[in-house]
């Protein structure tokens, strides 16, 4: 299952990358990989960068040293709505749902592209609405009347019309309600069972250990730790020192 | 008491309704080039100060179109599309290294643009102002005035013009990304929509919908070089008013202005009546600073 | 005294002496145009400390200007015999009149909306001046004779040209220093501070309000003090220096010349006047000399935001 090791090309790979908000130094050489349909989980506690690695990747930050691959090519210096295009989806930690546009509005800023044929465009959207049936019940509704966890879905189905090869997801379960969590859940399950790789940020140890194949570990801008997700349990003393409080 | 009622005597209601359709047509015009004022605004930030130079230069590409061919509508395509892609031009070359510094920098270039472009007008077509004759010469009684045709066409035709304009932006592909960049650029961007290019598009729609206004206001009192400030003055007044980067909130705050100068000029001079904006402007500013026709901020 | 203050003075001496024997030395025109250099050098300089310290852009700053001027006409055309102090009093007042209310209403907005609504106010002052012919003269302004240069009871002597560009500069000194000391004061201090973060410096407790008002005042009572200057010199009073164009100028001559450093916009103010000039006698005068300057003047925002000095400072330190 793991990348790490196997000859398999990885999908993402960031290299020794460092990244600067203004003069405040984030990110100090962060390297990972995400092989093509693997599930990867980045850990740490608040404030350790891995909001900023997510954005590092997908351009809305610039590296001021290292590179970016996607699919064997550097993209680093891509502007992000080319990398959306080439296959990277994001899902940022507050969502960022167009408030004032409508759900399928929203659903349309992904699925307008060019060489996306009307039947196509129907199936992703059934194949969302399957996954996600109130987004259905509310097409017509602004973005912002939506409830939180609405909104978490409406940001992953908004996501996935891109057709992505990865989606980076960041804490999609923050302040959702237990029942908004486990659905949040079997759509990573579902995703990774079509194919589609996730690089997932998030703050439940559990959930992230359930649903990753593999598992980084990041403190004060760097990766300190990386295995399998399941040579590890909740109450390892490397959880414990990098994650516990 | 007794002067009350020798006003309301000797008041000029059909003088009134009069004002009120001129008072309704010059609006129409004004939301036209409002419109895309705010638009630009709403979306990058932008205050173009050349965008009454846009509606200046539409009118003169009018003028020489209609010299070449007779066709008044040819005329407003052309001077549309050519106002577009200069408009587009300015945008690529000196407002999009602009982005993401101090918005004040892109009211200094677009004002350093409003001179370039009067000074050319002035150059190129001298001081002597254009006339166009109306593509619609006919009249019609309106008490003891004989009423224009065009006039009405004018605010049928800015109407119409901008309801299209908003069916796009509601169902149009490129309109829900001019949406979306305006919510948010980031995620905009992060969606897939070129937003580099949402803006030069933005430019030009907004260029040309102030070409359009040019030209078809340029037959009521001629094209010249110095008409471009006094638009775009009331233009910044509604769009204050209208509460900066609302559309709708501009086409409104357009037609009250005008209504309200318009019934000012029956009392006073038309160069005296504009400080009538003046005072609307001070008074929202005062009292609803966030715009005259936006519902409280909650 | 540190060694940037000692080169500092040192090289204002030797622009002050330069400054000084320039009209005894320079043909009569070059004189004129060497004291106009100066007297916009103070108009720009005054709308600086909004634009570089404050951090706010005027656009209105021909209302300030076109009331020292209209202030300083009222002066010499009822009070007889014209009196020069009268002048710059009533100038000085009408300037205050306009910067207090256009501080007022503006100071409430930010950035671009305070620029908009300073044009749109300027725009008032243009009207009413353009229309109110009976007081104004309207359109064609106001024509009047210079007053002697006096001080009571020691000294009287008739304006010439040589005089005329002394007076100038003396006054110009004196309010660049005024105006450099305010900025360097703790006053000034907040102003940077509201330039560089105002909803920080109104939590520590300034009343931002207050600051920005006396700021716009201050810019104010010195465009107007350029407004009478620029009145004597010429003679007359009109309309056209009310209108926006002028304010505009003064926007350049900051952005050419370097926001935040006061001599800048002077430097600004003579690089595009001697361009101008250059330009009208190498193409003659119909030349739309404004077109080439435009397109300087926006290079200028996106290649050298700082300004000549800005860059003429950077290139001295490397």
């Amino acid at each position: 299952m793991s990348a790490a090791g196997t000859s398999v090309e990885p999908l993402v790979r960031v290299e020794d990358v460092h990244t600067y908000y203004g003069k405040s130094h984030i990110l100090h050489g962060v390297t990972l990989e995400v092989a093509p349909g693997e599930v990867v989980g980045l850990l740490g506690r608040n404030g350790v960068g891995k909001s900023t690695t997510l954005k590092t990747v997908m351009g809305l930050v610039q590296p001021s040293k290292g590179q970016v691959q996607f699919d064997g090519k550097v993209i680093t210096g891509l502007p992000s709505h080319k990398l959306a295009r080439l296959g990277i989806g994001y899902v940022p930690e507050d969502r960022r749902i167009f408030r004032l546009l409508t759900v399928m509005e929203n659903l349309r800023t992904g699925l307008d592209r060019r060489g996306v044929t009307e039947e196509k465009k129907q199936a992703l959207l059934d194949k969302v609405f399957a996954f996600f049936p109130v987004l259905a019940e509310r097409r017509n509704q602004a973005g912002g009347t939506l409830s939180g966890g609405e909104q978490q879905m409406l940001a992953i189905a908004r996501a996935m019309m891109l057709e992505p090869k990865i989606i980076l997801l960041d804490e999609p379960t923050e302040g959702l309600m237990p029942r908004m969590v486990s659905q949040i859940r079997q759509i990573v399950e579902v995703l990774h069972r079509e194919g589609v790789a996730i690089l997932l940020v998030e703050q439940n140890v559990p959930l992230t250990l359930e649903s990753s194949q593999r598992i980084y570990i990041m403190e004060k801008g760097c990766v300190r730790h990386t295995c399998a997700a399941s040579d590890i349990s909740v109450n390892d003393p490397v959880i414990k020192q990098y994650l516990g409080v | 008491m007794d002067a009350v009622v020798q006003f309301f005597q000797n008041f000029p209601f059909e003088l009134l309704l009069i004002q009120t359709i001129n008072g309704i047509v010059t609006g129409m015009i004004l939301a036209l080039v409002a419109s895309g004022l705010t638009l630009i605004f709403g979306i990058m930030d932008v205050v173009n100060f050349a965008h009454g130079e846009l509606f200046m230069l539409g009118a003169y590409v009018g003028v020489i179109v209609i010299t070449a061919t007779g066709s008044f509508w040819l005329a407003l395509i052309i001077a549309a599309l050519v106002i577009a892609i200069l408009g587009a031009g300015i945008q690529i070359v000196t407002l999009r290294p602009l982005i993401g510094r101090d918005p004040l920098n892109t009211i200094l270039v677009t004002f350093g643009f409003s001179l370039i472009l009067q000074n050319y007008a002035l150059w190129q077509f001298g001081p002597v102002a254009r006339k166009i004759s109306e593509p619609i010469t006919t009249h019609f009684n309106l008490f003891y005035l004989e009423y224009p045709w065009y006039r009405l066409l004018i605010a049928l035709l800015s109407a119409s013009i901008i309801g299209a304009f908003w069916l796009f932006l509601k169902y149009g592909k490129f309109g829900i990304w001019i949406r979306a960049t305006t919510q948010d650029r980031v995620m905009a961007q992060a969606m897939g929509i070129p937003v580099p290019w949402v803006f030069t598009g933005v430019f030009a729609i907004g260029a040309a919908m102030a070409a359009t206004s040019g030209v078809l206001f340029a037959p009521l009192v001629g094209v010249n070089h110095t008409m471009g400030l006094d638009w775009v003055l009331k233009a910044f007044i509604v769009v204050v008013v209208g509460g900066m980067g609302n559309l709708g909130g501009s086409i409104l705050a357009a037609i009250f202005i005008s209504l309200l100068e318009s019934y000012a000029s029956i009392w006073v001079n038309p160069s005296q009546a504009v400080i009538v904006s003046f005072v609307v402007l001070i008074l929202t500013l005062l009292f609803r600073p966030t715009g005259l026709f936006v519902p409280t901020p909650k | 005294m540190t060694r940037h203050d000692k080169i500092y003075w040192a090289g204002f001496c030797v622009i002050m002496a330069l400054l000084i024997v320039a009209p005894i030395v320079l043909p009569e025109f070059w004189r004129r145009f060497l004291t106009e250099i100066l007297i916009w050098g103070l108009l720009a300089m005054s709308s600086d400390l909004l634009i570089g310290y404050t951090g706010m852009i005027s656009f209105g700053h021909s209302a300030f200007f076109g009331l020292g001027m209209y202030g300083a006409a009222a002066a010499l055309l009822i009070v007889s015999p014209p009196n020069l102090w009268l002048a710059i009093l009533f100038g000085l007042a009408g300037a205050a009149g306009a910067a207090l209310f256009v501080a007022y209403f503006s100071t409430r907005l930010r950035d671009i909306y305070f620029a908009i609504t300073t044009l749109i106010f300027s725009q008032i002052f243009y009207v009413i001046i353009f229309t109110w012919t009976p007081v104004t003269g309207g359109e064609n302004g106001l024509i009047f004779t210079r007053p002697h240069f006096s001080i009571p009871f020691i000294y009287d002597v008739r304006f010439d040209s040589t005089i005329m560009h002394w007076f100038v500069l003396a006054v110009v000194t004196g309010s660049y220093l005024i105006l450099r000391r305010v900025t360097q004061s703790p006053f000034g201090m907040v102003l940077q501070s509201i330039r560089e973060n105002e909803a920080r410096t109104r939590a520590i407790g300034y009343p931002v309000e207050r600051y920005k008002i006396v700021s716009v005042m201050l810019s104010g009572l010195f465009a107007g003090l350029a407004g009478v200057l620029y009145a004597v010199q010429n003679e007359f009073a009109s309309p056209d220096f009310v209108f926006f164009t002028t304010s505009g100028d003064t926007v350049i001559f900051n952005v050419m010349g370097g926001i935040g450093t006061l001599v800048g916009p002077i430097v600004g103010a003579g690089f595009f006047q001697l361009l101008r000039e250059l330009m009208s006698r190498i193409f003659g005068d119909q030349f739309p000399y404004l077109i080439p300057l435009g397109f300087i003047f926006i290079a200028m925002i996106i290649f050298l935001p700082q300004g000549l000095l800005g860059f003429a400072r950077r290139w001295l330190n490397r």
